[in-house]
């Protein structure tokens, strides 16, 4: 069982504020070499601005407060900007949910994705630009000859993305994060995004961080699938076996209440199991477990202590007095 | 026997003929003048207390769709009929009664300067209901009907979260108790684990209040779920309608195996539909493709596809698909 | 809601220039016109004379004080019909569209392309001098920046979902235009009402300055600066006094109108993030 490529150990995010919220406490999680992990939650539980940790792309309010970020044995959590430069698209490279706010629009898409080559690798323009071609063809671009020269304005959003994984994969990273990258975009391009990243990635052994609100798709696409609630990890397992046998309350919660294709065929229209309640701010973190105020099967001991990590078969985990 | 003439059409409460909406973009300056076929050529009905899903991908024209059903955009061509009678020959305040819609985007549905009572009583008032108490009873009853409390009428929409700005959405559609309500994907811009609860207040609400729905949405599971009938639109054609069962499981028309596709399954996960899966991108609807517009996408393409446009037509009772292999089974 | 600085100063100012030009006839020392005598010709600030006198003899404090009235009037009457005018034209042509919008535009555009003091100017030549057509000139003329915010401001609302629900709710257009789009784009139009006002004073300054506004020996602080034009070095008392009344009150217009702008802004813009 060879190293993890990517450890993070314990990890803390705090936003300044009136005062100082912890916005994400005590992540820790393992992404293996190649291997596709999936980070889950909704708005403002998190997830994106652990990425931005990941990234060294934390500012002000947001800062990192505590734990580990080890790449490929590495600590790299109190690396200068310097040495995060080098490491962002070389080694760890990004993609984002909105690629025409991601793109520069006054460039073309061809000379944005050559500056990747010129900047990192030290090749001159011209061998830059026939690299730049060939990365849009293996995204599977038509005509990239001609698409080389388009601004990103003179695309469609699914082609912007392509763009966008092109960039992220030009110099081979060894870590891909992709935050919501699809969920600005229409069901049947994301689908092919969805299959064109994981492709590329098995091919060429990068490993991918998965972010999204979206349970079936990061379920569908990584192997292993940890949910975040409100700053924290609530749940990580297996992919199969969080979609089946969830254990935490919230993602038992998520998993029933949105309608899956071919229930009410099967069963008839039930009414969906509802999650009461709200998604509190930051300002508003409940004590104890963060999740009580809306849970089915709360009791007085949730209220007060915040559960620990039961270790799950198979290096899962969840985060519940009753995991039930 | 297919559900389509004149039988139908006389107790339907809402009848599209061949509703087409085209605008024209662009001048002589700037490459020449374009029309966009936002809605081409649709006929549709919904008969009272049904819900119809609408589902289709940007650029298929189903915004512009409800658009037009509410009059807030002119038909260039075909009629919209409401109860029987054409749009245009009914004054704003008595469609107001009729029909309503839910928008998608709860943060700007809602006038930032006018408290939840103001946003519910005005509707009432230019109805004509000048009683005050009658007034606060009706906007009280609503917003109990949605889940939200008394005291919530005095506050304005900065003090909800999103989830709550929808139900107020609902209570403004429902107020008027119309016969008809338009949900342009209404819980999309919601969180996750509240979407349930809208979903289910919009059923309970549609079986008290007796409502017809069109539920406009890009999530196939909500769709079937809400549905009794289904249409689904691409490039502003209905390419397949029929019963909810039918669409989801006997798909005829290969965008909407496309679409069924592209839901990712936990439990296949193994491409096993690889092969129903739509190529490429959507093509705009300025310059749709000829023929059948999913030509270049479709894994069935033949000659004829590229050359003649598919009539709508009969596969079971029903259930029709515009397509030129509607007979195929997969 | 917290009034920041800038309401409180800038309040603070054009409540004491109101307050000045309300309480003139207490407040002064003498009559700004009748009091004229010429043995007290240009004599420095004193403890009879707080400000000096100017070349009539008059107390130039007095004088200040009931200029305050002038200037206020010009620069409030002014801007509210400069902005009564470019709401209305901008409210109406972004909401409307078509060939309305095409033609207030162009009116638009022709206001902006003419200097609105050389338009000014004009109108008073044709009118003559004095307050009444100092108002009216200055009044027709400056609501271009109104009218064009206005349409933009509506053209940016208009495909919001409460607009387009109101009209499904069976809202006519102007009750829509005027109950639902207008209170949401006060902030911006408040601030250069504000800053209009100041502008009207400044302009009124110029005029004045140019013999074309008020006449003397009324007094307002322009043509208090034009009196003393020749002697800003030998009695600089004579053009300091007006010029800094003028300063403070556009200084503090301008602060206010901020300030409304930050209190006026929708909350409803702060999203969860």
């Amino acid at each position: 069982m060879s190293t993890p490529l990517l450890t993070v150990e314990d990890l803390r995010i705090a936003l300044a504020g009136e005062r100082t919220y912890d916005a994400v406490e005590n992540v820790s999680f393992e992404i293996g070499r190649g291997e596709a992990f999936g980070l889950v939650g909704e708005s403002g539980c998190g997830k994106s601005i652990t990425a931005l940790a990941l990234m060294g792309l934390l500012r002000r309010p947001l800062s990192l407060a505590g734990g580990r970020i080890v790449l490929d044995g590495q600590e790299i959590q109190h690396a200068t900007p310097a040495e995060m430069r080098r490491l962002r698209g070389e080694r760890i490279a990004m993609i984002f949910q909105e690629p025409m706010t991601a793109l520069n629009p006054l460039s073309p898409v061809g000379k944005q994705i050559a500056e990747m080559f010129v900047l990192h690798q030290g090749a001159n323009w011209s061998e830059a630009m026939d690299r730049a071609e060939e990365a849009l063809r293996q995204v599977r671009v038509p005509s990239p000859e001609r698409r080389i020269k388009d601004y990103p304005h003179q695309l469609s959003g699914g082609m912007r993305q392509r763009v966008m994984i092109a960039i992220a994969l030009a110099c081979g990273p060894e870590l891909l994060i992709a935050d919501e990258p699809t969920t600005a975009l229409d069901v049947t391009v994301q689908a092919e995004i969805i299959d064109l990243m994981a492709e590329l990635c098995a091919a060429k052994g990068t490993a991918i961080l998965m972010i999204s609100h979206d349970l079936g798709l990061v379920a569908n696409m990584c192997q292993r699938v940890a949910v975040m609630y409100a700053g924290r990890i609530v749940e990580a397992q297996v992919a199969e076996a969080i979609f089946a046998a969830p254990r935490h309350p919230y993602t038992q919660g998520l998993v029933n209440s949105l309608p899956r294709l071919g229930e009410r065929s099967r069963h008839g229209r039930q009414r969906l199991r509802e999650i009461s309640g709200v998604v509190p701010s930051i300002a508003t973190y409940p004590a104890g477990c963060r999740f009580n105020p809306r849970c089915a099967a709360v009791t007085d001991i949730c209220r007060q202590i915040a559960p620990e990590i039961t270790p799950l078969p198979a290096d899962g985990l969840v985060r519940c007095h009753h995991h039930g | 026997m297919d559900s389509c003439g004149a039988t139908i059409m006389a107790d339907a409460l809402l009848a599209l003929d061949e509703l087409a909406v085209h605008f024209t973009v662009g001048s002589v300056f700037s490459g020449g003048v374009k029309t966009l076929r936002a809605v081409d050529g649709v006929t549709l009905d919904v008969k009272p207390g049904e819900c119809l899903g609408l589902v289709g991908e940007s650029g298929c024209g189903k915004s512009t769709l409800a658009l037009a059903i509410m009059g807030l955009v002119p038909p260039t061509a075909g009629a919209v009929a409401l109860d029987g009678r054409d749009l245009k020959a009914r004054d704003r305040l008595e469609t107001a009664r009729t029909v309503q819609m839910v928008f998608q985007d709860p943060y700007a549905s809602l006038n930032p300067r006018q408290s939840v009572r103001r946003t519910l009583a005005d509707p009432l008032r230019l109805q004509g209901v000048t009683n005050r108490t009658e007034v606060d009873q009706r906007v009280m009853d609503m917003l109990a009907k949605v889940g939200l409390r008394p005291e919530h009428a005095g506050r304005y929409p900065h003090e909800f979260s999103g989830g709550q700005r929808q139900r107020i959405g609902i209570a403004r559609a429902l107020i008027l108790q119309p016969k008809l309500v338009i949900c342009d994907e209404p819980v999309s811009a919601l969180d996750v684990s509240i979407r349930a609860q809208i979903i289910n207040l919009l059923l309970e609400l549609k079986d008290e209040m007796g409502l017809a729905y069109i539920m406009i949405s890009h999530d196939l599971g909500v769709v079937e779920h809400v549905s009794d009938r289904v249409a689904v639109m691409y490039l502003g054609r209905i390419v397949e309608q029929g019963g909810w069962q039918e669409i989801f499981e006997n798909p005829r028309h290969p965008y909407t195996r496309a679409l069924i596709a592209a839901i990712p399954d936990p439990f296949h996960r193994a491409a096993a539909t690889a092969r129903a899966k739509a190529k490429g991108e959507i093509a705009s609807a300025l310059n749709p493709p000829s023929g059948c517009h999913f030509h270049p996408r479709c894994p069935l393409k033949a000659e004829r596809c590229v050359t003649e446009v598919p009539a709508l037509e009969a596969v079971a009772a029903g259930h029709r698909a515009a397509c030129h292999f509607r007979e195929r089974t997969y | 809601m917290k009034w920041g600085t800038n309401t409180w100063v800038g309040g603070g100012l054009v409540g004491l220039a109101l307050a000045v030009a309300i309480l003139a006839p207490w407040l002064a020392l003498t009559h700004p016109v009748m009091d004229a005598n010429l043995m007290n010709a240009e004599l420095p600030p004193s403890w009879e004379f707080p400000f000096g006198t100017d070349a009539q003899g008059r107390d130039i404090y007095s004088r200040v004080l009931y200029g305050a009235r002038i200037s206020l009037t010009v620069g409030v009457v002014s801007q509210t019909c400069n902005s009564l005018i470019g709401v209305t034209l901008g409210l109406t042509a972004g909401y409307w569209g078509g060939w309305w919008d095409d033609v207030v535009s162009g009116l638009t555009n022709l206001m902006l392309a003419i200097p609105s003091l050389v338009f000014a100017l004009a109108i008073m030549a044709i009118l003559g001098p004095g307050l009444v057509s100092l108002v009216i000139a200055l009044g027709l003329t400056s609501w271009s920046y109104s009218c064009r915010i206005a349409r933009a401001q509506v053209l940016s609302l208009k495909s919001q979902g409460y607009v387009q629900a109101a009209h499904i709710l069976g809202y006519g257009d102007l009750r829509i235009m005027f109950t639902q789009v207008l209170p949401n784009i006060l902030g911006p139009l408040i601030v250069i009402a504000t800053l209009g006002m100041g502008g009207a004073i400044l302009a009124e300054a110029a005029l004045s300055f140019l013999g074309l506004g008020i006449r003397p020996p009324f007094p307002s602080w322009g043509s208090m600066l034009s009196e003393a034009r020749d002697q800003i070095n030998t009695a600089p008392w004579l053009s300091v006094f007006p010029g800094l009344a003028i300063f403070f009150t556009v200084l503090g217009l301008n602060l206010l109108g901020d300030g409304l702008r930050d209190i006026l802004d929708p909350q409803s813009t702060t999203r969860r993030t």
